[in-house]
Protein backbone atom coordinates (compact mmCIF):
# COMPACT_ATOMS: atom_id res chain seq x y z
CA UNK A 1 0.00 0.00 0.00
CA UNK A 2 1.15 2.99 -1.42
CA UNK A 3 -0.51 5.55 0.79
CA UNK A 4 -1.79 4.82 4.19
CA UNK A 5 -4.29 6.89 5.88
CA UNK A 6 -2.60 10.19 7.34
CA UNK A 7 -3.26 9.77 10.31
CA UNK A 8 -1.01 10.79 13.30
CA UNK A 9 1.70 8.49 12.75
CA UNK A 10 0.80 8.04 8.67
CA UNK A 11 2.31 9.87 5.82
CA UNK A 12 2.62 13.35 6.70
CA UNK A 13 3.59 12.44 10.27
CA UNK A 14 6.46 11.24 8.59
CA UNK A 15 7.14 14.30 6.59
CA UNK A 16 9.20 16.25 6.23
CA UNK A 17 12.16 12.89 6.04
CA UNK A 18 14.21 12.07 8.87
CA UNK A 19 16.90 14.10 9.44
CA UNK A 20 20.79 12.98 10.37
CA UNK A 21 20.73 12.51 14.28
CA UNK A 22 24.76 14.33 13.85
CA UNK A 23 23.73 17.17 12.27
CA UNK A 24 20.42 18.05 13.36
CA UNK A 25 19.77 20.82 15.87
CA UNK A 26 17.20 22.41 17.46
CA UNK A 27 16.22 25.97 16.40
CA UNK A 28 12.96 26.10 18.22
CA UNK A 29 11.89 25.05 21.90
CA UNK A 30 8.87 24.19 23.18
CA UNK A 31 9.07 27.49 25.36
CA UNK A 32 10.00 29.49 21.79
CA UNK A 33 6.93 27.87 19.71
CA UNK A 34 4.58 28.93 22.40
CA UNK A 35 6.16 32.50 22.30
CA UNK A 36 5.56 32.16 18.68
CA UNK A 37 1.88 31.25 18.79
CA UNK A 38 0.93 33.98 21.51
CA UNK A 39 3.19 36.78 19.73
CA UNK A 40 1.23 35.32 16.08
CA UNK A 41 -2.63 35.52 17.78
CA UNK A 42 -1.70 38.88 19.01
CA UNK A 43 -0.70 40.16 15.64
CA UNK A 44 -3.82 38.88 14.23
CA UNK A 45 -6.35 40.28 16.57
CA UNK A 46 -4.23 43.38 16.11
CA UNK A 47 -4.40 43.47 12.64
CA UNK A 48 -8.09 42.43 12.25
CA UNK A 49 -8.86 45.06 15.21
CA UNK A 50 -10.27 41.97 17.36
CA UNK A 51 -11.30 37.69 16.17
CA UNK A 52 -15.06 38.68 15.10
CA UNK A 53 -14.54 37.00 11.72
CA UNK A 54 -11.55 35.79 12.00
CA UNK A 55 -11.01 31.90 10.11
CA UNK A 56 -8.24 29.40 11.12
CA UNK A 57 -8.00 26.96 8.48
CA UNK A 58 -5.02 24.81 9.26
CA UNK A 59 -3.18 22.39 6.50
CA UNK A 60 -2.69 19.01 7.08
CA UNK A 61 -1.15 17.68 9.28
CA UNK A 62 1.17 19.77 11.80
CA UNK A 63 -1.07 23.35 10.41
CA UNK A 64 -4.37 21.89 11.95
CA UNK A 65 -2.38 21.57 15.26
CA UNK A 66 -0.99 24.71 15.01
CA UNK A 67 -4.35 26.37 14.62
CA UNK A 68 -6.36 25.24 16.78
CA UNK A 69 -3.87 25.97 19.38
CA UNK A 70 -3.97 29.38 17.72
CA UNK A 71 -7.76 29.22 18.16
CA UNK A 72 -7.41 28.74 21.90
CA UNK A 73 -4.98 31.79 22.12
CA UNK A 74 -7.37 33.68 20.14
CA UNK A 75 -10.45 33.14 22.86
CA UNK A 76 -8.29 33.94 25.67
CA UNK A 77 -7.22 37.26 24.49
CA UNK A 78 -10.46 38.32 22.75
CA UNK A 79 -12.33 37.13 26.08
CA UNK A 80 -14.05 33.65 25.57
CA UNK A 81 -14.87 34.93 21.69
CA UNK A 82 -15.32 31.70 19.05
CA UNK A 83 -13.19 31.36 16.63
CA UNK A 84 -13.56 28.65 14.15
CA UNK A 85 -10.91 26.39 13.58
CA UNK A 86 -10.57 24.09 10.40
CA UNK A 87 -8.88 22.04 8.28
CA UNK A 88 -7.57 22.59 4.66
CA UNK A 89 -6.77 19.57 2.59
CA UNK A 90 -4.64 20.75 -0.94
CA UNK A 91 -3.52 17.31 -1.76
CA UNK A 92 -6.22 17.50 -5.17
CA UNK A 93 -4.94 21.01 -5.63
CA UNK A 94 -1.02 20.37 -6.17
CA UNK A 95 0.82 21.11 -9.14
CA UNK A 96 2.45 18.04 -8.75
CA UNK A 97 0.41 15.37 -7.71
CA UNK A 98 1.67 13.73 -11.27
CA UNK A 99 5.18 13.46 -10.39
CA UNK A 100 4.86 10.85 -7.57
CA UNK A 101 1.81 7.88 -7.01
CA UNK A 102 -1.67 9.39 -6.12
CA UNK A 103 -1.31 10.03 -2.52
CA UNK A 104 -4.00 9.60 0.44
CA UNK A 105 -6.43 12.47 0.86
CA UNK A 106 -6.50 14.19 4.20
CA UNK A 107 -9.32 15.80 6.26
CA UNK A 108 -10.80 19.04 4.78
CA UNK A 109 -12.76 20.64 7.50
CA UNK A 110 -14.89 23.71 6.92
CA UNK A 111 -16.25 24.91 9.92
CA UNK A 112 -20.28 25.55 9.78
CA UNK A 113 -20.52 29.40 9.33
CA UNK A 114 -18.35 28.87 5.78
CA UNK A 115 -15.91 30.94 5.33
CA UNK A 116 -17.75 33.83 3.05
CA UNK A 117 -16.80 37.46 4.00
CA UNK A 118 -14.72 36.00 6.59
CA UNK A 119 -11.04 36.41 7.52
CA UNK A 120 -9.27 32.98 6.63
CA UNK A 121 -6.16 32.77 8.27
CA UNK A 122 -4.35 29.92 6.60
CA UNK A 123 -1.75 27.87 9.23
CA UNK A 124 1.19 25.77 7.81
CA UNK A 125 3.79 24.59 9.95
CA UNK A 126 6.24 25.46 7.48
CA UNK A 127 6.53 27.77 4.67
CA UNK A 128 9.40 26.86 1.63
CA UNK A 129 8.59 27.07 -2.08
CA UNK A 130 4.94 28.72 -1.66
CA UNK A 131 3.20 25.87 -3.70
CA UNK A 132 1.55 24.21 -0.96
CA UNK A 133 0.09 27.54 -0.69
CA UNK A 134 -1.09 28.87 -4.09
CA UNK A 135 -2.74 25.03 -3.90
CA UNK A 136 -4.61 26.35 -0.79
CA UNK A 137 -5.75 29.41 -2.61
CA UNK A 138 -7.19 27.56 -5.85
CA UNK A 139 -8.73 25.02 -2.97
CA UNK A 140 -10.15 27.88 -1.23
CA UNK A 141 -11.60 29.77 -4.32
CA UNK A 142 -13.80 26.29 -4.50
CA UNK A 143 -14.98 26.86 -1.52
CA UNK A 144 -16.33 30.20 -1.11
CA UNK A 145 -15.39 33.77 -1.30
CA UNK A 146 -13.24 34.86 1.78
CA UNK A 147 -13.59 38.55 2.40
CA UNK A 148 -9.36 38.48 3.00
CA UNK A 149 -6.76 35.23 3.12
CA UNK A 150 -3.61 35.53 4.88
CA UNK A 151 -0.98 33.20 6.13
CA UNK A 152 0.55 32.47 9.48
CA UNK A 153 3.28 30.04 9.98
CA UNK A 154 5.52 28.77 12.64
CA UNK A 155 8.93 28.83 10.46
CA UNK A 156 9.70 30.61 7.31
CA UNK A 157 12.69 29.06 5.45
CA UNK A 158 12.84 30.94 2.50
CA UNK A 159 13.38 29.86 -1.16
CA UNK A 160 10.36 30.88 -2.52
CA UNK A 161 9.18 29.30 -6.07
CA UNK A 162 6.01 32.03 -5.99
CA UNK A 163 5.27 35.27 -5.30
CA UNK A 164 3.67 34.24 -1.86
CA UNK A 165 4.96 35.82 1.76
CA UNK A 166 3.61 34.66 4.99
CA UNK A 167 1.96 37.58 7.21
CA UNK A 168 2.78 36.00 10.39
CA UNK A 169 5.90 34.12 10.73
CA UNK A 170 6.88 32.31 13.74
CA UNK A 171 10.84 32.57 13.40
CA UNK A 172 12.32 33.33 10.27
CA UNK A 173 14.81 30.20 9.51
CA UNK A 174 17.87 31.09 6.83
CA UNK A 175 18.18 27.72 5.48
CA UNK A 176 19.96 26.07 2.56
CA UNK A 177 18.39 23.90 0.23
CA UNK A 178 19.92 20.69 1.13
CA UNK A 179 18.86 21.09 4.93
CA UNK A 180 15.17 19.89 5.76
CA UNK A 181 13.28 21.35 8.85
CA UNK A 182 11.44 18.96 10.60
CA UNK A 183 8.52 20.38 13.11
CA UNK A 184 8.02 18.17 15.97
CA UNK A 185 4.20 18.54 17.29
CA UNK A 186 2.89 17.25 20.71
CA UNK A 187 -0.03 16.41 19.11
CA UNK A 188 1.48 14.12 16.51
CA UNK A 189 5.28 13.70 18.35
CA UNK A 190 5.12 13.39 21.61
CA UNK A 191 6.81 16.82 21.86
CA UNK A 192 7.09 20.52 20.55
CA UNK A 193 10.95 21.26 18.77
CA UNK A 194 11.50 22.45 15.22
CA UNK A 195 14.90 20.94 14.03
CA UNK A 196 17.28 21.75 11.42
CA UNK A 197 19.53 19.54 9.69
CA UNK A 198 20.76 17.69 6.46
CA UNK A 199 18.50 14.77 5.33
CA UNK A 200 19.42 11.22 6.66
CA UNK A 201 19.86 8.44 3.73
CA UNK A 202 20.30 10.83 1.37
CA UNK A 203 23.97 10.98 -0.57
CA UNK A 204 22.28 13.77 -3.10
CA UNK A 205 22.02 16.54 0.20
CA UNK A 206 25.75 15.66 0.23
CA UNK A 207 26.93 15.89 -3.21
CA UNK A 208 24.85 18.08 -5.29
CA UNK A 209 24.18 21.07 -2.23
CA UNK A 210 25.56 24.61 -2.40
CA UNK A 211 26.02 24.51 -6.09
CA UNK B 1 1.36 -2.69 -8.71
CA UNK B 2 -2.05 -2.47 -9.99
CA UNK B 3 -2.77 -0.08 -13.49
CA UNK B 4 -6.68 -1.49 -13.22
CA UNK B 5 -9.77 -2.44 -11.32
CA UNK B 6 -11.05 -5.71 -12.69
CA UNK B 7 -11.93 -7.66 -10.15
CA UNK B 8 -13.05 -6.86 -6.20
CA UNK B 9 -10.73 -10.11 -5.56
CA UNK B 10 -7.68 -7.81 -7.10
CA UNK B 11 -8.45 -5.15 -3.68
CA UNK B 12 -6.86 -6.34 0.04
CA UNK B 13 -8.15 -4.54 2.58
CA UNK B 14 -5.84 -2.12 2.74
CA UNK B 15 -6.60 -1.18 -0.67
CA UNK B 16 -10.38 -1.21 0.09
CA UNK B 17 -10.46 0.89 3.09
CA UNK B 18 -7.97 3.32 1.33
CA UNK B 19 -10.63 3.45 -1.83
CA UNK B 20 -13.48 4.07 0.93
CA UNK B 21 -11.67 6.47 2.97
CA UNK B 22 -10.98 8.89 -0.06
CA UNK B 23 -14.08 8.50 -1.33
CA UNK B 24 -15.74 9.84 1.89
CA UNK B 25 -13.45 12.99 1.83
CA UNK B 26 -14.28 13.60 -1.83
CA UNK B 27 -18.45 12.93 -0.50
CA UNK B 28 -17.84 16.43 0.91
CA UNK B 29 -17.21 18.18 -2.50
CA UNK B 30 -21.07 17.34 -3.29
CA UNK B 31 -22.21 19.25 -0.94
CA UNK B 32 -20.19 22.49 -2.39
CA UNK B 33 -21.24 25.28 -4.62
CA UNK B 34 -18.13 23.70 -6.74
CA UNK B 35 -18.79 20.57 -7.33
CA UNK B 36 -15.19 20.34 -8.89
CA UNK B 37 -11.52 19.55 -8.33
CA UNK B 38 -8.88 20.29 -11.01
CA UNK B 39 -6.93 16.99 -9.86
CA UNK B 40 -7.19 15.10 -13.20
CA UNK B 41 -7.03 18.22 -15.78
CA UNK B 42 -5.97 17.19 -19.15
CA UNK B 43 -6.56 13.32 -18.21
CA UNK B 44 -8.89 11.83 -20.47
CA UNK B 45 -11.42 8.42 -19.50
CA UNK B 46 -13.22 6.90 -22.48
CA UNK B 47 -17.06 4.98 -20.91
CA UNK B 48 -16.72 2.12 -23.53
CA UNK B 49 -20.17 1.04 -23.08
CA UNK B 50 -20.90 -2.53 -25.17
CA UNK B 51 -24.54 -3.28 -23.30
CA UNK B 52 -27.00 -0.21 -21.81
CA UNK B 53 -26.47 1.32 -18.74
CA UNK B 54 -27.48 4.84 -17.89
CA UNK B 55 -26.93 4.68 -14.58
CA UNK B 56 -23.25 3.66 -14.08
CA UNK B 57 -22.52 5.26 -17.22
CA UNK B 58 -23.95 8.39 -15.84
CA UNK B 59 -22.08 7.67 -12.57
CA UNK B 60 -18.60 7.42 -14.07
CA UNK B 61 -19.03 9.93 -16.46
CA UNK B 62 -20.22 12.57 -13.16
CA UNK B 63 -17.28 11.51 -11.39
CA UNK B 64 -14.81 11.55 -14.20
CA UNK B 65 -15.83 15.42 -14.78
CA UNK B 66 -16.39 16.47 -10.83
CA UNK B 67 -12.08 15.58 -11.71
CA UNK B 68 -12.10 17.65 -14.47
CA UNK B 69 -11.13 15.01 -16.83
CA UNK B 70 -12.41 15.44 -20.27
CA UNK B 71 -14.93 12.23 -20.68
CA UNK B 72 -15.31 10.67 -24.17
CA UNK B 73 -18.52 8.38 -24.16
CA UNK B 74 -18.35 5.52 -26.44
CA UNK B 75 -21.50 3.28 -26.78
CA UNK B 76 -21.25 0.19 -29.13
CA UNK B 77 -24.31 0.87 -30.35
CA UNK B 78 -24.64 2.88 -33.64
CA UNK B 79 -20.90 2.81 -33.77
CA UNK B 80 -17.96 0.84 -35.79
CA UNK B 81 -18.68 -2.36 -33.22
CA UNK B 82 -22.32 -3.05 -34.83
CA UNK B 83 -20.21 -3.08 -38.20
CA UNK B 84 -18.03 -5.67 -37.19
CA UNK B 85 -15.50 -4.43 -34.96
CA UNK B 86 -13.07 -6.02 -33.09
CA UNK B 87 -12.53 -5.14 -29.27
CA UNK B 88 -8.92 -4.87 -30.20
CA UNK B 89 -9.36 -2.90 -33.04
CA UNK B 90 -11.28 -0.51 -30.75
CA UNK B 91 -8.75 -0.43 -28.06
CA UNK B 92 -6.39 0.63 -30.50
CA UNK B 93 -8.51 3.51 -31.61
CA UNK B 94 -8.83 4.97 -28.22
CA UNK B 95 -5.03 3.77 -27.60
CA UNK B 96 -4.31 6.44 -30.56
CA UNK B 97 -6.54 9.10 -28.83
CA UNK B 98 -4.53 8.90 -25.85
CA UNK B 99 -7.37 7.71 -23.45
CA UNK B 100 -6.08 7.30 -19.94
CA UNK B 101 -8.69 4.97 -18.22
CA UNK B 102 -11.02 3.25 -20.37
CA UNK B 103 -13.98 2.23 -17.97
CA UNK B 104 -15.89 -0.91 -19.49
CA UNK B 105 -19.23 -2.26 -19.77
CA UNK B 106 -19.31 -5.41 -22.00
CA UNK B 107 -21.64 -8.56 -22.02
CA UNK B 108 -19.05 -10.67 -22.20
CA UNK B 109 -16.96 -11.85 -18.93
CA UNK B 110 -13.89 -11.47 -19.30
CA UNK B 111 -14.13 -8.19 -21.61
CA UNK B 112 -12.56 -5.95 -19.36
CA UNK B 113 -9.31 -8.61 -17.88
CA UNK B 114 -9.26 -9.21 -21.80
CA UNK B 115 -8.03 -5.14 -22.23
CA UNK B 116 -5.95 -4.66 -19.24
CA UNK B 117 -3.97 -8.11 -20.24
CA UNK B 118 -3.43 -7.35 -23.69
CA UNK B 119 -1.11 -4.31 -24.00
CA UNK B 120 -3.79 -2.52 -26.48
CA UNK B 121 -4.01 -0.15 -24.41
CA UNK B 122 -1.66 1.76 -22.04
CA UNK B 123 -4.04 3.74 -19.25
CA UNK B 124 -5.98 2.05 -16.66
CA UNK B 125 -8.86 0.20 -17.15
CA UNK B 126 -11.61 0.12 -14.92
CA UNK B 127 -14.43 -2.98 -15.45
CA UNK B 128 -18.01 -1.71 -14.88
CA UNK B 129 -20.00 -4.45 -15.28
CA UNK B 130 -18.42 -7.82 -17.39
CA UNK B 131 -21.11 -10.38 -17.83
CA UNK B 132 -22.24 -12.27 -15.27
CA UNK B 133 -18.40 -11.71 -13.53
CA UNK B 134 -18.09 -8.74 -11.58
CA UNK B 135 -18.71 -4.89 -11.31
CA UNK B 136 -16.07 -3.91 -8.41
CA UNK B 137 -17.27 -0.12 -8.20
CA UNK B 138 -20.67 -1.50 -7.36
CA UNK B 139 -19.14 -3.30 -4.50
CA UNK B 140 -17.38 -0.92 -3.41
CA UNK B 141 -20.27 1.87 -3.13
CA UNK B 142 -22.23 -0.80 -1.24
CA UNK B 143 -19.52 -1.64 1.20
CA UNK B 144 -19.43 2.40 1.09
CA UNK B 145 -23.00 2.51 2.03
CA UNK B 146 -22.93 -0.01 4.68
CA UNK B 147 -19.99 1.80 6.48
CA UNK B 148 -21.76 4.77 6.13
CA UNK B 149 -24.32 3.02 8.06
CA UNK B 150 -23.57 0.28 10.26
CA UNK B 151 -20.31 1.86 11.25
CA UNK B 152 -19.59 5.37 11.20
CA UNK B 153 -17.76 5.70 7.95
CA UNK B 154 -14.71 4.25 9.16
CA UNK B 155 -12.50 1.29 9.11
CA UNK B 156 -13.84 -2.31 7.79
CA UNK B 157 -17.24 -4.28 8.06
CA UNK B 158 -15.62 -6.93 10.60
CA UNK B 159 -18.28 -9.07 12.01
CA UNK B 160 -21.16 -7.24 10.42
CA UNK B 161 -23.29 -10.12 9.13
CA UNK B 162 -24.99 -9.04 5.37
CA UNK B 163 -27.52 -10.78 3.72
CA UNK B 164 -27.55 -11.04 -0.24
CA UNK B 165 -30.59 -12.12 -1.51
CA UNK B 166 -31.76 -13.32 -5.45
CA UNK B 167 -30.83 -14.08 -8.86
CA UNK B 168 -26.86 -15.13 -7.60
CA UNK B 169 -26.44 -16.69 -10.88
CA UNK B 170 -26.39 -14.16 -13.03
CA UNK B 171 -25.50 -11.49 -10.66
CA UNK B 172 -22.11 -9.82 -10.84
CA UNK B 173 -22.93 -7.42 -7.98
CA UNK B 174 -23.15 -10.38 -5.54
CA UNK B 175 -19.71 -12.10 -6.95
CA UNK B 176 -17.98 -9.07 -6.27
CA UNK B 177 -19.93 -8.18 -2.82
CA UNK B 178 -19.10 -11.21 -1.63
CA UNK B 179 -15.27 -10.76 -2.52
CA UNK B 180 -15.24 -7.38 -1.04
CA UNK B 181 -17.12 -7.96 1.62
CA UNK B 182 -15.61 -10.74 3.13
CA UNK B 183 -11.96 -8.80 2.23
CA UNK B 184 -13.35 -6.09 4.54
CA UNK B 185 -13.85 -9.10 7.31
CA UNK B 186 -18.07 -9.40 7.24
CA UNK B 187 -20.35 -12.46 7.15
CA UNK B 188 -21.84 -12.73 4.44
CA UNK B 189 -24.91 -15.04 3.43
CA UNK B 190 -26.37 -15.72 0.25
CA UNK B 191 -30.02 -16.54 -0.31
CA UNK B 192 -31.66 -17.85 -3.43
CA UNK B 193 -33.49 -20.49 -4.95
CA UNK B 194 -30.73 -23.77 -6.09
CA UNK B 195 -31.54 -22.99 -9.53
CA UNK B 196 -30.49 -19.18 -9.66
CA UNK B 197 -26.79 -20.28 -7.37
CA UNK B 198 -23.70 -20.67 -9.52
CA UNK B 199 -21.54 -23.60 -9.78
CA UNK B 200 -19.28 -23.42 -7.21
CA UNK B 201 -20.91 -21.40 -4.82
CA UNK B 202 -19.54 -23.03 -1.90
CA UNK B 203 -15.82 -21.95 -2.74
CA UNK B 204 -17.20 -18.49 -1.93
CA UNK B 205 -16.30 -17.11 1.14
CA UNK B 206 -19.81 -16.96 2.39
CA UNK B 207 -22.70 -18.95 3.44
CA UNK B 208 -25.63 -20.06 1.59
CA UNK B 209 -28.80 -20.72 2.44
CA UNK B 210 -32.47 -21.22 0.73
CA UNK B 211 -34.71 -19.75 3.21
CA UNK B 212 -34.77 -15.90 3.54
CA UNK B 213 -36.92 -15.72 6.73
CA UNK B 214 -33.84 -17.80 8.59
CA UNK B 215 -31.03 -15.09 8.61
CA UNK B 216 -32.63 -11.77 8.64
CA UNK B 217 -33.12 -11.52 12.28
CA UNK B 218 -29.33 -11.64 12.62
CA UNK B 219 -28.56 -9.16 9.07
CA UNK B 220 -27.09 -5.68 9.55
CA UNK B 221 -27.89 -5.29 5.78
CA UNK B 222 -29.94 -6.70 3.58
CA UNK B 223 -28.73 -6.58 -0.67
CA UNK B 224 -31.81 -7.32 -2.53
CA UNK B 225 -30.41 -8.26 -6.01
CA UNK B 226 -32.87 -7.96 -9.37
CA UNK B 227 -34.31 -10.75 -11.20
CA UNK B 228 -32.49 -10.08 -14.25
CA UNK B 229 -35.69 -11.09 -16.66
CA UNK B 230 -33.29 -10.64 -19.70
CA UNK B 231 -30.96 -13.60 -18.92
CA UNK B 232 -33.43 -15.37 -17.78
CA UNK B 233 -33.10 -18.34 -20.66
CA UNK B 234 -34.41 -21.34 -18.78
CA UNK B 235 -37.40 -21.62 -15.95
CA UNK B 236 -35.28 -21.47 -13.01
CA UNK B 237 -38.54 -21.17 -10.83
CA UNK B 238 -41.68 -21.66 -11.45
CA UNK B 239 -43.61 -18.55 -11.26
CA UNK B 240 -42.88 -15.02 -10.54
CA UNK B 241 -45.44 -15.15 -7.86
CA UNK B 242 -44.10 -17.87 -5.72
CA UNK B 243 -41.01 -16.25 -6.48
CA UNK B 244 -41.95 -13.13 -4.70
CA UNK B 245 -43.40 -14.84 -1.91
CA UNK B 246 -40.60 -16.99 -0.91
CA UNK B 247 -37.56 -14.77 -2.18
CA UNK B 248 -39.29 -11.03 -2.30
CA UNK B 249 -38.23 -8.76 0.80
CA UNK B 250 -42.37 -7.57 1.75
CA UNK B 251 -43.18 -5.69 4.85
CA UNK B 252 -43.52 -8.83 6.80
CA UNK B 253 -40.08 -9.63 6.31
CA UNK B 254 -38.19 -6.34 6.97
CA UNK B 255 -40.21 -6.24 10.39
CA UNK B 256 -38.42 -9.22 11.17
CA UNK B 257 -34.90 -7.49 10.77
CA UNK B 258 -33.04 -5.46 13.52
CA UNK B 259 -34.15 -2.30 14.15
CA UNK B 260 -30.56 -0.72 12.88
CA UNK B 261 -30.46 -2.96 9.74
CA UNK B 262 -30.52 -1.58 6.39
CA UNK B 263 -32.31 -2.44 2.87
CA UNK B 264 -30.08 -1.94 -0.43
CA UNK B 265 -30.39 -2.60 -3.86
CA UNK B 266 -28.28 -2.06 -6.48
CA UNK B 267 -31.42 -0.78 -8.63
CA UNK B 268 -32.73 -0.95 -11.33
CA UNK B 269 -35.85 -2.40 -9.18
CA UNK B 270 -38.71 -4.58 -10.37
CA UNK B 271 -40.96 -3.39 -7.99
CA UNK B 272 -43.25 -6.04 -6.41
CA UNK B 273 -41.47 -8.99 -7.31
CA UNK B 274 -37.94 -9.07 -5.32
CA UNK B 275 -39.11 -5.85 -3.37
CA UNK B 276 -42.21 -4.35 -2.45
CA UNK B 277 -42.80 -0.95 -3.28
CA UNK B 278 -42.93 -0.08 0.34
CA UNK B 279 -39.79 -1.66 1.49
CA UNK B 280 -38.22 0.69 -1.62
CA UNK B 281 -39.52 3.58 -0.32
CA UNK B 282 -39.02 3.02 3.46
CA UNK B 283 -36.61 5.14 5.46
CA UNK B 284 -34.47 1.95 5.68
CA UNK B 285 -33.96 1.33 2.18
CA UNK B 286 -30.60 2.99 1.19
CA UNK B 287 -31.46 2.58 -2.62
CA UNK B 288 -31.45 6.78 -3.51
CA UNK B 289 -28.32 6.66 -1.40
CA UNK B 290 -26.04 4.34 -3.01
CA UNK B 291 -26.56 6.26 -6.47
CA UNK B 292 -25.34 9.34 -5.01
CA UNK B 293 -22.44 7.46 -3.02
CA UNK B 294 -21.63 5.88 -6.41
CA UNK B 295 -20.29 8.91 -7.62
CA UNK B 296 -18.13 9.54 -4.88
CA UNK B 297 -16.48 6.13 -5.24
CA UNK B 298 -15.75 6.08 -8.87
CA UNK B 299 -13.97 9.84 -7.61
CA UNK B 300 -11.99 7.99 -5.85
CA UNK B 301 -11.25 5.05 -7.88
CA UNK B 302 -10.57 7.32 -10.42
CA UNK B 303 -8.40 9.77 -8.59
CA UNK B 304 -6.40 6.92 -7.55
CA UNK B 305 -5.68 5.19 -10.35
CA UNK B 306 -5.09 8.57 -12.56
CA UNK B 307 -4.15 11.15 -10.04
CA UNK B 308 -0.24 10.20 -9.78
CA UNK B 309 2.35 9.27 -12.09
CA UNK B 310 1.32 5.34 -10.91
CA UNK B 311 -1.64 3.94 -8.97
CA UNK B 312 -1.85 4.45 -5.53
CA UNK B 313 -2.99 0.88 -4.93
CA UNK B 314 -1.15 -1.48 -3.60
CA UNK B 315 2.17 0.14 -4.88
CA UNK B 316 5.46 0.10 -3.68
CA UNK B 317 6.26 1.91 -0.28
CA UNK B 318 6.90 5.60 -1.47
CA UNK B 319 6.09 8.68 0.73
CA UNK B 320 5.68 10.49 -2.53
CA UNK B 321 6.99 13.94 -3.63
CA UNK B 322 8.13 15.83 -0.62
CA UNK B 323 8.83 19.66 -1.89
CA UNK B 324 5.35 21.28 -2.40
CA UNK B 325 4.29 20.29 1.47
CA UNK B 326 7.84 21.28 1.97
Amino acid sequence: MTAPRNTPGGTSAARPKDLDPATARTVLDPSDINRALTRIAHEIVERAKGADDVVLLGIPTRGVALARRLGERLASIEDGAEVPVGALDITMYRDDLRLGPARALERTEIPAEGIDGKLVVLVDDVLYSGRTIRAALDALNDIGRPRAVQLAVLVDRGHRELPIRADYVGKNLPTSQRETVKVHLAEYDGRDAVLLGTRAADPAAHTDAEK
Amino acid sequence: MKRHLISAADLTRDDAILILDTAEELAHIAERPIKKLPTLRGRTVVNLFFEDSTRTRISFEAAAKRLSADVINFSAKGSSVSKGESLKDTALTLQAMGADAVVIRHHASGAPHRLAGSGWLRGSVVNAGDGTHEHPTQALLDAFTMRRRLAGGRGDLEGRRITLVGDVLHSRVARSNVLLLATLGAEVTLVAPPTLLPIGVETWPCTVSYDLDAPLPKSDAVMMLRVQRERMNAAFFPTEREYSRRYGLDLRRMAMLPEHAIVMHPGPMNRGMEIAAEVADSTRSTIVEQVTNGVSVRMAVLYLLLGGNEPALSAPSTTGTEEIAK
